[in-house]
Protein backbone atom coordinates (compact mmCIF):
# COMPACT_ATOMS: atom_id res chain seq x y z
CA UNK A 1 0.00 0.00 0.00
CA UNK A 2 1.10 3.42 -0.65
CA UNK A 3 0.91 6.57 1.36
CA UNK A 4 1.77 10.03 1.11
CA UNK A 5 3.38 12.04 3.62
CA UNK A 6 2.67 15.44 3.97
CA UNK A 7 5.46 17.63 5.38
CA UNK A 8 4.59 21.14 7.06
CA UNK A 9 7.09 23.89 5.86
CA UNK A 10 9.42 24.92 9.27
CA UNK A 11 10.51 28.21 10.85
CA UNK A 12 11.32 30.71 8.04
CA UNK A 13 10.04 28.78 4.83
CA UNK A 14 8.03 31.15 3.92
CA UNK A 15 10.83 33.50 3.49
CA UNK A 16 12.87 31.10 1.92
CA UNK A 17 15.31 29.84 4.49
CA UNK A 18 17.67 27.15 3.13
CA UNK A 19 18.27 24.52 5.04
CA UNK A 20 21.48 24.06 6.65
CA UNK A 21 24.27 21.74 5.59
CA UNK A 22 23.57 19.80 8.84
CA UNK A 23 19.64 19.59 8.08
CA UNK A 24 20.25 18.44 4.99
CA UNK A 25 22.58 15.68 5.40
CA UNK A 26 20.14 14.74 8.39
CA UNK A 27 17.67 14.52 6.40
CA UNK A 28 19.70 12.75 3.19
CA UNK A 29 20.61 10.03 5.38
CA UNK A 30 16.69 9.25 6.23
CA UNK A 31 16.05 9.77 2.57
CA UNK A 32 18.72 6.76 2.23
CA UNK A 33 16.95 4.32 4.24
CA UNK A 34 14.14 5.00 2.73
CA UNK A 35 15.78 4.12 -0.66
CA UNK A 36 17.60 1.06 0.13
CA UNK A 37 14.51 -0.66 2.15
CA UNK A 38 12.59 -0.33 -1.11
CA UNK A 39 9.97 2.35 0.43
CA UNK A 40 10.91 5.38 -1.16
CA UNK A 41 8.60 6.24 -4.15
CA UNK A 42 8.75 9.53 -4.43
CA UNK A 43 9.95 12.61 -2.61
CA UNK A 44 10.05 16.69 -3.23
CA UNK A 45 10.10 19.85 -1.95
CA UNK A 46 8.14 22.69 -2.83
CA UNK A 47 9.00 26.47 -3.03
CA UNK A 48 7.25 28.79 -1.02
CA UNK A 49 3.96 29.82 -1.69
CA UNK A 50 4.72 33.21 -3.76
CA UNK A 51 6.06 31.14 -6.49
CA UNK A 52 2.98 28.94 -6.49
CA UNK A 53 -0.90 29.93 -7.81
CA UNK A 54 -4.18 29.62 -6.51
CA UNK A 55 -6.91 27.88 -8.83
CA UNK A 56 -10.60 29.42 -7.45
CA UNK A 57 -13.67 27.66 -9.47
CA UNK A 58 -16.22 28.97 -9.83
CA UNK A 59 -18.69 29.63 -12.71
CA UNK A 60 -16.74 29.89 -16.02
CA UNK A 61 -13.25 29.98 -15.67
CA UNK A 62 -11.39 29.40 -12.86
CA UNK A 63 -9.74 32.56 -10.57
CA UNK A 64 -5.87 32.65 -10.86
CA UNK A 65 -4.78 33.81 -7.19
CA UNK A 66 -1.35 34.55 -7.18
CA UNK A 67 0.97 33.64 -4.58
CA UNK A 68 2.45 34.15 -1.35
CA UNK A 69 -1.11 33.33 0.29
CA UNK A 70 -0.65 34.90 3.33
CA UNK A 71 -3.29 33.52 5.15
CA UNK A 72 -2.59 29.99 4.53
CA UNK A 73 -1.56 29.10 8.80
CA UNK A 74 0.01 25.74 7.61
CA UNK A 75 2.14 25.96 4.60
CA UNK A 76 2.86 22.33 2.57
CA UNK A 77 6.87 22.61 2.45
CA UNK A 78 6.93 18.74 0.61
CA UNK A 79 5.63 15.57 0.28
CA UNK A 80 6.89 12.04 0.15
CA UNK A 81 5.27 8.94 -1.84
CA UNK A 82 6.11 5.77 0.25
CA UNK A 83 5.29 1.96 -0.25
CA UNK A 84 5.60 -0.08 2.57
CA UNK A 85 3.13 -3.84 3.29
CA UNK A 86 1.15 -1.88 6.20
CA UNK A 87 -0.33 0.84 8.08
CA UNK A 88 2.05 0.15 11.24
CA UNK A 89 5.02 0.07 8.88
CA UNK A 90 4.74 3.81 6.95
CA UNK A 91 3.69 5.04 10.39
CA UNK A 92 7.19 3.67 11.72
CA UNK A 93 9.16 4.63 8.66
CA UNK A 94 8.49 8.15 9.07
CA UNK A 95 8.17 8.17 12.82
CA UNK A 96 12.25 8.13 11.69
CA UNK A 97 12.33 11.22 10.26
CA UNK A 98 14.30 14.06 11.72
CA UNK A 99 12.15 16.34 12.53
CA UNK A 100 12.31 18.48 15.22
CA UNK A 101 9.54 18.95 18.27
CA UNK A 102 6.74 20.90 17.12
CA UNK A 103 6.84 19.11 13.90
CA UNK A 104 3.44 17.58 12.81
CA UNK A 105 3.74 15.01 9.82
CA UNK A 106 0.14 14.13 7.58
CA UNK A 107 0.38 10.62 6.32
CA UNK A 108 -2.71 9.93 4.28
CA UNK A 109 -3.78 6.67 2.10
CA UNK A 110 -3.06 5.87 -1.24
CA UNK A 111 -5.61 5.01 -3.59
CA UNK A 112 -4.42 1.68 -5.65
CA UNK A 113 -5.69 -0.12 -8.89
CA UNK A 114 -6.83 -3.05 -6.18
CA UNK A 115 -9.45 -0.61 -4.87
CA UNK A 116 -11.16 -0.54 -8.16
CA UNK A 117 -10.61 -4.15 -9.08
CA UNK A 118 -12.98 -5.86 -10.87
CA UNK A 119 -13.61 -9.39 -10.85
CA UNK A 120 -12.50 -12.00 -12.84
CA UNK A 121 -15.75 -14.59 -12.76
CA UNK A 122 -14.67 -16.45 -16.09
CA UNK A 123 -11.20 -16.96 -14.44
CA UNK A 124 -9.70 -15.65 -18.13
CA UNK A 125 -7.35 -13.49 -17.13
CA UNK A 126 -5.62 -15.93 -14.85
CA UNK A 127 -5.65 -17.90 -18.21
CA UNK A 128 -4.55 -14.80 -20.03
CA UNK A 129 -1.80 -14.13 -17.50
CA UNK A 130 -0.73 -17.65 -17.30
CA UNK A 131 0.28 -17.55 -20.87
CA UNK A 132 2.32 -14.09 -20.46
CA UNK A 133 4.00 -15.82 -17.62
CA UNK A 134 5.05 -18.42 -20.43
CA UNK A 135 5.83 -16.44 -22.54
CA UNK A 136 8.03 -14.43 -19.70
CA UNK A 137 10.12 -17.40 -19.23
CA UNK A 138 10.19 -18.90 -22.14
CA UNK A 139 12.08 -16.00 -23.46
CA UNK A 140 14.93 -16.54 -21.39
CA UNK B 1 -1.90 -3.36 24.02
CA UNK B 2 -3.01 -4.18 20.54
CA UNK B 3 -1.40 -1.57 19.29
CA UNK B 4 1.71 -1.66 20.49
CA UNK B 5 1.49 -5.49 19.29
CA UNK B 6 0.93 -3.76 15.54
CA UNK B 7 3.56 -1.36 16.14
CA UNK B 8 5.92 -3.98 17.41
CA UNK B 9 5.47 -6.30 14.44
CA UNK B 10 5.80 -3.55 11.72
CA UNK B 11 9.28 -2.68 13.31
CA UNK B 12 9.71 -6.20 13.02
CA UNK B 13 9.09 -6.26 9.81
CA UNK B 14 11.69 -3.93 9.12
CA UNK B 15 14.54 -4.97 10.98
CA UNK B 16 13.95 -8.84 10.08
CA UNK B 17 15.93 -9.03 7.18
CA UNK B 18 19.03 -7.22 8.72
CA UNK B 19 18.62 -8.99 11.61
CA UNK B 20 18.38 -11.89 9.87
CA UNK B 21 21.79 -11.51 7.67
CA UNK B 22 23.54 -10.02 10.65
CA UNK B 23 22.97 -13.18 12.62
CA UNK B 24 23.58 -15.74 9.26
CA UNK B 25 27.24 -13.95 8.59
CA UNK B 26 27.76 -14.98 12.70
CA UNK B 27 26.29 -18.11 12.59
CA UNK B 28 27.64 -19.13 9.23
CA UNK B 29 23.79 -20.78 9.22
CA UNK B 30 20.42 -19.06 7.60
CA UNK B 31 18.26 -21.84 9.96
CA UNK B 32 19.65 -20.17 12.92
CA UNK B 33 20.16 -17.19 12.16
CA UNK B 34 15.79 -17.56 11.74
CA UNK B 35 15.79 -19.54 14.87
CA UNK B 36 17.81 -16.38 16.82
CA UNK B 37 15.76 -13.77 15.32
CA UNK B 38 12.70 -15.47 15.85
CA UNK B 39 13.71 -15.56 19.85
CA UNK B 40 14.34 -11.94 19.25
CA UNK B 41 11.11 -11.13 18.16
CA UNK B 42 9.57 -13.04 21.21
CA UNK B 43 11.70 -11.67 24.18
CA UNK B 44 10.48 -8.14 22.08
CA UNK B 45 6.97 -8.72 22.70
CA UNK B 46 7.44 -9.76 26.24
CA UNK B 47 9.33 -6.48 27.13
CA UNK B 48 8.64 -3.36 24.73
CA UNK B 49 4.91 -3.06 25.53
CA UNK B 50 5.67 -2.46 29.48
CA UNK B 51 9.43 -0.73 28.92
CA UNK B 52 8.42 1.05 25.52
CA UNK B 53 10.41 0.08 22.27
CA UNK B 54 14.03 1.27 22.53
CA UNK B 55 15.27 4.03 20.49
CA UNK B 56 17.35 1.85 18.21
CA UNK B 57 15.24 -1.30 18.01
CA UNK B 58 17.35 -3.15 15.25
CA UNK B 59 20.03 -2.79 17.72
CA UNK B 60 18.55 -3.91 20.37
CA UNK B 61 16.81 -6.80 18.41
CA UNK B 62 20.46 -7.79 17.16
CA UNK B 63 22.05 -8.03 21.03
CA UNK B 64 18.89 -9.92 22.51
CA UNK B 65 19.51 -12.10 19.72
CA UNK B 66 23.62 -12.69 20.52
CA UNK B 67 22.59 -12.83 23.84
CA UNK B 68 19.89 -15.43 23.80
CA UNK B 69 22.32 -17.71 21.91
CA UNK B 70 25.13 -17.38 24.13
CA UNK B 71 22.99 -18.62 27.07
CA UNK B 72 20.84 -21.45 25.15
CA UNK B 73 25.01 -22.88 24.50
CA UNK B 74 25.70 -22.13 28.10
CA UNK B 75 22.70 -24.21 29.26
CA UNK B 76 23.88 -27.02 26.54
CA UNK B 77 20.67 -26.15 24.75
CA UNK B 78 20.93 -27.54 21.17
CA UNK B 79 19.87 -25.71 18.22
CA UNK B 80 19.05 -27.76 15.20
CA UNK B 81 21.91 -26.37 13.59
CA UNK B 82 25.69 -26.19 13.87
CA UNK B 83 25.70 -25.59 17.62
CA UNK B 84 29.52 -24.97 17.72
CA UNK B 85 29.04 -22.03 15.32
CA UNK B 86 27.71 -20.02 17.98
CA UNK B 87 30.64 -20.20 20.12
CA UNK B 88 31.91 -17.90 17.72
CA UNK B 89 29.80 -15.58 20.10
CA UNK B 90 31.28 -14.56 23.11
CA UNK B 91 30.21 -12.15 25.48
CA UNK B 92 32.47 -9.30 24.04
CA UNK B 93 31.05 -9.77 20.82
CA UNK B 94 27.77 -8.55 22.17
CA UNK B 95 27.93 -5.05 22.07
CA UNK B 96 24.53 -3.16 22.87
CA UNK B 97 25.21 -0.58 20.42
CA UNK B 98 26.55 -2.70 17.70
CA UNK B 99 25.40 -0.97 14.79
CA UNK B 100 28.43 1.87 15.09
CA UNK B 101 29.50 -1.53 12.64
CA UNK B 102 29.61 0.63 9.26
CA UNK B 103 26.28 0.44 7.39
CA UNK B 104 28.49 -1.47 4.58
CA UNK B 105 28.71 -4.26 6.85
CA UNK B 106 24.90 -4.41 6.94
CA UNK B 107 24.91 -4.12 3.10
CA UNK B 108 27.27 -6.66 2.43
CA UNK B 109 25.49 -9.46 4.75
CA UNK B 110 22.23 -8.84 3.04
CA UNK B 111 23.71 -9.20 -0.18
CA UNK B 112 25.36 -12.85 1.17
CA UNK B 113 21.70 -13.30 2.45
CA UNK B 114 20.25 -12.88 -0.99
CA UNK B 115 23.06 -14.61 -2.71
CA UNK B 116 22.34 -17.93 -0.07
CA UNK B 117 18.62 -17.99 -0.52
CA UNK B 118 18.69 -17.63 -4.43
CA UNK B 119 21.50 -20.01 -4.52
CA UNK B 120 21.32 -22.98 -7.65
CA UNK B 121 21.28 -25.87 -5.27
CA UNK B 122 17.92 -25.00 -4.77
CA UNK B 123 15.17 -25.51 -6.69
CA UNK B 124 13.13 -22.76 -8.29
CA UNK B 125 10.47 -23.05 -6.03
CA UNK B 126 12.51 -23.57 -2.56
CA UNK B 127 14.72 -20.60 -3.68
CA UNK B 128 11.22 -18.51 -3.78
CA UNK B 129 9.64 -19.51 -0.22
CA UNK B 130 13.04 -18.83 1.35
CA UNK B 131 14.09 -15.63 -0.56
CA UNK B 132 10.38 -14.12 0.97
CA UNK B 133 10.52 -16.04 4.41
CA UNK B 134 13.63 -14.31 4.89
CA UNK B 135 14.28 -11.68 3.24
CA UNK B 136 10.57 -10.82 2.27
CA UNK B 137 9.73 -11.02 5.84
CA UNK B 138 6.59 -12.82 5.07
CA UNK B 139 5.25 -15.65 7.44
CA UNK B 140 5.08 -19.31 6.38
CA UNK B 141 1.11 -18.81 5.80
CA UNK B 142 1.16 -15.96 3.72
CA UNK B 143 3.79 -17.38 1.29
CA UNK B 144 1.14 -20.04 1.29
CA UNK B 145 -1.35 -18.36 0.53
CA UNK B 146 0.56 -16.06 -2.05
CA UNK B 147 1.22 -19.55 -3.89
CA UNK B 148 -1.66 -21.26 -3.21
CA UNK B 149 -0.59 -24.29 -1.46
CA UNK B 150 -1.22 -25.68 1.75
CA UNK B 151 0.88 -24.11 4.55
CA UNK B 152 2.76 -27.57 5.78
CA UNK B 153 4.03 -27.54 1.89
CA UNK B 154 5.66 -24.28 2.21
CA UNK B 155 6.86 -25.14 5.79
CA UNK B 156 8.30 -28.54 4.42
CA UNK B 157 10.03 -26.31 1.66
CA UNK B 158 11.67 -23.81 4.20
CA UNK B 159 12.92 -26.35 6.52
CA UNK B 160 14.26 -28.58 3.23
CA UNK B 161 16.42 -26.01 1.55
CA UNK B 162 17.62 -24.37 4.81
CA UNK B 163 19.33 -28.09 5.09
CA UNK B 164 19.82 -28.86 1.94
CA UNK B 165 21.96 -25.48 2.27
CA UNK B 166 23.89 -26.66 5.78
CA UNK B 167 24.43 -29.99 4.35
CA UNK B 168 26.16 -28.43 1.40
CA UNK B 169 27.94 -26.30 3.32
CA UNK B 170 27.11 -23.28 1.27
CA UNK B 171 29.50 -21.13 2.54
CA UNK B 172 28.07 -17.22 3.52
CA UNK B 173 29.70 -15.07 0.97
CA UNK B 174 28.73 -13.13 -2.02
CA UNK B 175 30.06 -14.82 -5.14
CA UNK B 176 32.79 -13.03 -7.19
CA UNK B 177 34.34 -13.96 -10.19
CA UNK B 178 33.52 -16.69 -12.94
CA UNK B 179 30.68 -17.82 -10.38
CA UNK B 180 28.75 -14.17 -9.50
CA UNK B 181 27.12 -13.92 -13.45
CA UNK B 182 25.24 -17.57 -12.97
CA UNK B 183 24.40 -16.30 -8.92
CA UNK B 184 23.28 -13.38 -10.32
CA UNK B 185 20.97 -14.68 -12.93
CA UNK B 186 19.71 -16.59 -10.12
CA UNK B 187 18.85 -14.21 -7.82
CA UNK B 188 16.92 -12.41 -10.33
CA UNK B 189 15.04 -15.38 -11.58
CA UNK B 190 13.59 -15.50 -8.11
CA UNK B 191 12.74 -11.80 -7.60
CA UNK B 192 11.04 -11.81 -11.20
CA UNK B 193 9.35 -14.88 -10.53
CA UNK B 194 7.77 -13.43 -7.41
CA UNK B 195 6.93 -10.67 -9.07
CA UNK B 196 5.27 -12.95 -12.10
CA UNK B 197 3.09 -15.03 -9.09
CA UNK B 198 1.84 -11.51 -8.50
CA UNK B 199 1.25 -9.99 -11.80
CA UNK B 200 -0.62 -12.98 -12.42
CA UNK B 201 -2.79 -12.84 -9.67
CA UNK B 202 -6.57 -11.53 -10.16
CA UNK B 203 -8.95 -9.09 -8.77
CA UNK B 204 -10.73 -11.80 -7.43
CA UNK B 205 -7.55 -13.81 -5.54
CA UNK B 206 -6.51 -13.84 -1.99
CA UNK B 207 -5.01 -9.96 -1.35
CA UNK B 208 -1.51 -11.71 -0.71
CA UNK B 209 -1.32 -12.31 -4.39
CA UNK B 210 -1.11 -8.91 -6.04
CA UNK B 211 0.82 -7.97 -3.15
CA UNK B 212 3.69 -9.95 -4.23
CA UNK B 213 4.55 -7.62 -7.13
CA UNK B 214 5.08 -5.23 -4.19
CA UNK B 215 7.26 -7.47 -2.68
CA UNK B 216 9.19 -8.31 -5.73
CA UNK B 217 9.67 -4.52 -6.46
CA UNK B 218 10.85 -3.94 -2.83
CA UNK B 219 13.36 -7.00 -3.25
CA UNK B 220 14.58 -5.02 -6.28
CA UNK B 221 14.78 -1.83 -5.11
CA UNK B 222 16.56 -3.20 -2.21
CA UNK B 223 18.70 -5.26 -4.32
CA UNK B 224 19.58 -2.22 -6.50
CA UNK B 225 21.29 -0.01 -3.78
CA UNK B 226 23.09 -3.37 -2.66
CA UNK B 227 24.54 -4.37 -6.19
CA UNK B 228 24.35 -0.74 -7.98
CA UNK B 229 26.78 -1.76 -10.23
CA UNK B 230 25.35 -4.20 -11.35
CA UNK B 231 23.01 -3.35 -14.77
CA UNK B 232 20.71 -6.22 -14.90
CA UNK B 233 19.78 -5.50 -11.56
CA UNK B 234 18.42 -2.22 -12.89
CA UNK B 235 17.16 -3.40 -15.54
CA UNK B 236 14.88 -5.95 -13.38
CA UNK B 237 13.95 -3.47 -11.79
CA UNK B 238 13.32 -1.37 -14.60
CA UNK B 239 11.04 -4.12 -16.34
CA UNK B 240 9.04 -4.69 -12.82
CA UNK B 241 8.10 -0.73 -12.26
CA UNK B 242 6.76 -0.61 -15.67
CA UNK B 243 4.59 -3.53 -16.06
CA UNK B 244 3.59 -2.66 -12.52
CA UNK B 245 2.59 0.32 -13.76
CA UNK B 246 -0.34 -1.24 -16.03
CA UNK B 247 -1.89 -3.21 -13.17
CA UNK B 248 -4.56 -0.70 -12.95
CA UNK B 249 -5.34 -0.72 -16.91
CA UNK B 250 -5.34 -4.25 -17.27
CA UNK B 251 -9.00 -5.69 -16.40
CA UNK B 252 -12.21 -4.04 -18.00
CA UNK B 253 -15.64 -3.49 -16.45
CA UNK B 254 -16.87 -7.16 -16.80
CA UNK B 255 -13.06 -8.70 -15.79
CA UNK B 256 -12.08 -9.14 -19.08
CA UNK B 257 -8.29 -8.95 -19.27
CA UNK B 258 -7.36 -5.93 -21.71
CA UNK B 259 -4.19 -6.04 -24.73
CA UNK B 260 -1.37 -4.15 -23.85
CA UNK B 261 -2.27 -1.81 -27.22
CA UNK B 262 -5.99 -1.68 -26.27
CA UNK B 263 -5.64 -0.48 -22.47
CA UNK B 264 -6.36 3.14 -21.10
CA UNK B 265 -2.90 4.53 -20.72
CA UNK B 266 -4.07 7.56 -18.62
CA UNK B 267 -4.90 4.50 -15.68
CA UNK B 268 -1.35 3.72 -16.24
CA UNK B 269 0.89 4.94 -13.01
CA UNK B 270 3.15 7.53 -13.79
CA UNK B 271 5.21 7.49 -10.43
CA UNK B 272 6.14 3.62 -11.47
CA UNK B 273 6.74 5.02 -15.19
CA UNK B 274 9.06 7.72 -13.65
CA UNK B 275 10.68 5.34 -11.67
CA UNK B 276 11.12 2.65 -14.32
CA UNK B 277 12.74 5.03 -16.93
CA UNK B 278 15.08 6.07 -14.16
CA UNK B 279 16.28 2.74 -13.38
CA UNK B 280 16.71 1.33 -17.02
CA UNK B 281 19.00 5.02 -17.42
CA UNK B 282 21.03 3.86 -14.81
CA UNK B 283 21.32 0.62 -15.94
CA UNK B 284 22.39 1.90 -19.12
CA UNK B 285 25.02 4.52 -17.68
CA UNK B 286 26.90 1.58 -16.63
CA UNK B 287 28.85 1.04 -19.94
CA UNK B 288 28.21 -2.77 -20.74
CA UNK B 289 26.54 -4.70 -23.08
CA UNK B 290 22.87 -4.68 -22.35
CA UNK B 291 21.58 -8.19 -21.26
CA UNK B 292 18.09 -9.77 -21.23
CA UNK B 293 16.61 -7.68 -18.33
CA UNK B 294 17.93 -4.35 -19.09
CA UNK B 295 16.65 -4.82 -22.87
CA UNK B 296 13.40 -6.51 -21.88
CA UNK B 297 13.06 -3.13 -19.68
CA UNK B 298 13.93 -1.15 -22.78
CA UNK B 299 11.20 -2.63 -25.02
CA UNK B 300 8.95 -1.90 -22.00
CA UNK B 301 10.20 1.84 -21.90
CA UNK B 302 9.40 2.22 -25.30
CA UNK B 303 5.31 1.15 -24.57
CA UNK B 304 6.17 3.17 -21.53
CA UNK B 305 6.67 6.38 -23.66
CA UNK B 306 4.29 6.61 -26.32
CA UNK B 307 1.35 8.38 -25.10
CA UNK B 308 -0.78 6.46 -27.74
CA UNK B 309 -0.46 3.09 -28.92
CA UNK B 310 -0.28 4.84 -32.44
CA UNK B 311 2.31 6.64 -31.13
CA UNK B 312 4.51 3.82 -30.56
CA UNK B 313 7.53 3.61 -31.69
CA UNK B 314 7.90 0.36 -33.26
CA UNK B 315 11.43 0.18 -35.53
CA UNK B 316 13.24 0.94 -31.85
CA UNK B 317 11.04 -1.56 -30.50
CA UNK B 318 12.02 -4.37 -33.51
CA UNK B 319 15.68 -3.44 -32.99
CA UNK B 320 15.45 -3.42 -29.80
CA UNK B 321 14.26 -7.65 -30.09
CA UNK B 322 16.82 -7.91 -32.58
CA UNK B 323 19.56 -7.46 -29.53
CA UNK B 324 17.65 -9.38 -27.45
CA UNK B 325 17.78 -12.27 -29.82
CA UNK B 326 21.84 -12.11 -30.20
CA UNK B 327 21.87 -12.33 -26.35
CA UNK B 328 18.86 -14.14 -25.32
CA UNK B 329 17.61 -15.97 -28.47
CA UNK B 330 14.43 -17.79 -28.30
CA UNK B 331 11.15 -18.74 -30.36
CA UNK B 332 9.39 -16.27 -28.35
CA UNK B 333 11.63 -13.64 -28.78
CA UNK B 334 11.06 -13.71 -32.59
CA UNK B 335 7.79 -14.09 -32.26
CA UNK B 336 7.71 -11.14 -30.67
CA UNK B 337 10.29 -9.40 -32.79
CA UNK B 338 8.22 -10.16 -35.97
CA UNK B 339 5.19 -8.23 -34.37
CA UNK B 340 7.47 -5.36 -33.98
CA UNK B 341 8.89 -5.67 -37.48
CA UNK B 342 5.30 -6.01 -38.90
CA UNK B 343 4.37 -2.86 -37.97
CA UNK B 344 7.79 -0.98 -38.19
CA UNK B 345 8.25 -2.19 -42.07
CA UNK B 346 5.02 -4.39 -42.76
CA UNK B 347 4.09 -7.76 -43.32
CA UNK B 348 6.04 -9.46 -45.57
CA UNK B 349 9.51 -9.17 -43.70
CA UNK B 350 7.60 -9.92 -40.27
CA UNK B 351 6.60 -13.14 -42.39
CA UNK B 352 9.86 -14.27 -43.04
CA UNK B 353 10.80 -14.15 -39.24
CA UNK B 354 7.88 -16.43 -38.31
CA UNK B 355 8.36 -19.02 -41.16
CA UNK B 356 11.82 -19.03 -39.42
CA UNK B 357 10.50 -20.57 -36.41
CA UNK B 358 7.54 -22.19 -37.23
CA UNK B 359 9.28 -25.67 -37.11
CA UNK B 360 11.11 -25.04 -33.73
CA UNK B 361 9.72 -27.69 -31.21
CA UNK B 362 8.21 -25.30 -28.49
CA UNK B 363 6.12 -23.21 -31.28
CA UNK B 364 4.28 -26.61 -32.53
CA UNK B 365 1.07 -26.27 -30.29
CA UNK B 366 1.68 -22.61 -29.37
CA UNK B 367 -1.27 -21.04 -30.63
CA UNK B 368 0.03 -17.20 -30.85
CA UNK B 369 2.42 -18.84 -33.83
CA UNK B 370 -0.74 -19.20 -36.33
CA UNK B 371 -2.73 -16.35 -34.29
CA UNK B 372 0.55 -13.93 -35.46
CA UNK B 373 0.73 -15.50 -38.52
CA UNK B 374 -2.78 -15.49 -39.78
CA UNK B 375 -2.57 -12.05 -39.20
CA UNK B 376 0.21 -11.22 -41.29
CA UNK B 377 -0.84 -13.23 -44.67
CA UNK B 378 -4.53 -11.36 -43.65
CA UNK B 379 -2.30 -8.22 -43.99
CA UNK B 380 -1.03 -9.30 -47.24
CA UNK B 381 -3.93 -10.29 -48.79
CA UNK B 382 -3.52 -13.56 -48.38
CA UNK B 383 -7.41 -14.56 -46.93
CA UNK B 384 -7.69 -18.33 -47.22
CA UNK B 385 -4.52 -18.85 -45.78
CA UNK B 386 -4.89 -16.47 -42.93
CA UNK B 387 -8.03 -17.86 -41.97
CA UNK B 388 -6.71 -21.50 -41.92
CA UNK B 389 -3.92 -20.28 -39.62
CA UNK B 390 -6.28 -18.34 -37.71
CA UNK B 391 -8.67 -21.28 -37.22
CA UNK B 392 -5.48 -22.88 -36.54
CA UNK B 393 -4.72 -20.91 -33.48
CA UNK B 394 -8.29 -21.25 -31.73
CA UNK B 395 -8.18 -24.48 -31.83
CA UNK B 396 -4.72 -25.16 -29.90
CA UNK B 397 -6.00 -21.86 -27.55
CA UNK B 398 -7.69 -23.32 -23.82
CA UNK B 399 -9.18 -20.39 -23.33
CA UNK B 400 -12.73 -19.70 -24.47
CA UNK B 401 -12.49 -16.11 -24.58
CA UNK B 402 -8.94 -15.99 -26.77
CA UNK B 403 -10.94 -18.80 -29.14
CA UNK B 404 -13.66 -16.94 -29.44
CA UNK B 405 -12.04 -13.68 -30.53
CA UNK B 406 -9.32 -15.93 -33.01
CA UNK B 407 -12.62 -17.44 -34.24
CA UNK B 408 -14.08 -13.71 -34.84
CA UNK B 409 -10.88 -12.65 -36.32
CA UNK B 410 -11.00 -15.61 -38.90
CA UNK B 411 -14.51 -14.90 -39.78
CA UNK B 412 -13.64 -11.36 -40.38
CA UNK B 413 -10.75 -11.80 -42.88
Amino acid sequence: MRFMVLVPGDEGYEEGRMPSQQELATMGKFNEELVKAGVMLAGEGLHPTKKGAKLVFGQGKPRVVDGPFAEAKEVLGGFWLIQTKTREEAIEWMSRAPFPPGTTLVLRQVFDPSDFAASDPTGELRAKEAELRKKIETRG
Amino acid sequence: MADARATIEAIFRIEWPKLVAGLARITRDVGTAEELAQDALAAALEEWPAAGVPDKPGAWLMATAKNRAIDAVRRGKVFERKQNEIGALTPDAVAPDFDEAIDDDVGDDLLRLVFVCCHPILSPDARVALTLRLLGGLETGEIARAFVAPEPTIAQRIVRAKRTLADAHVPFEVPRGEDRAERLASVLEVVYLIFNEGYSATAGDDWVRPALCEDALRLGRVLAELAPDEPEVHGLVALMEIQASRLGARVGPSGEPILLLDQNRARWDRVLIGRGLAALARAEAISAPRGPYVLQAAIAACHARAPTADATDWRRIADVYAELAGVAPSPIVELNRAVAVSMAEGPGAALAIVDAIAEHPSMRDYHLLPAVRGDLLAKLGRRDEARAELERAASLTKNERERAMLLERARQV
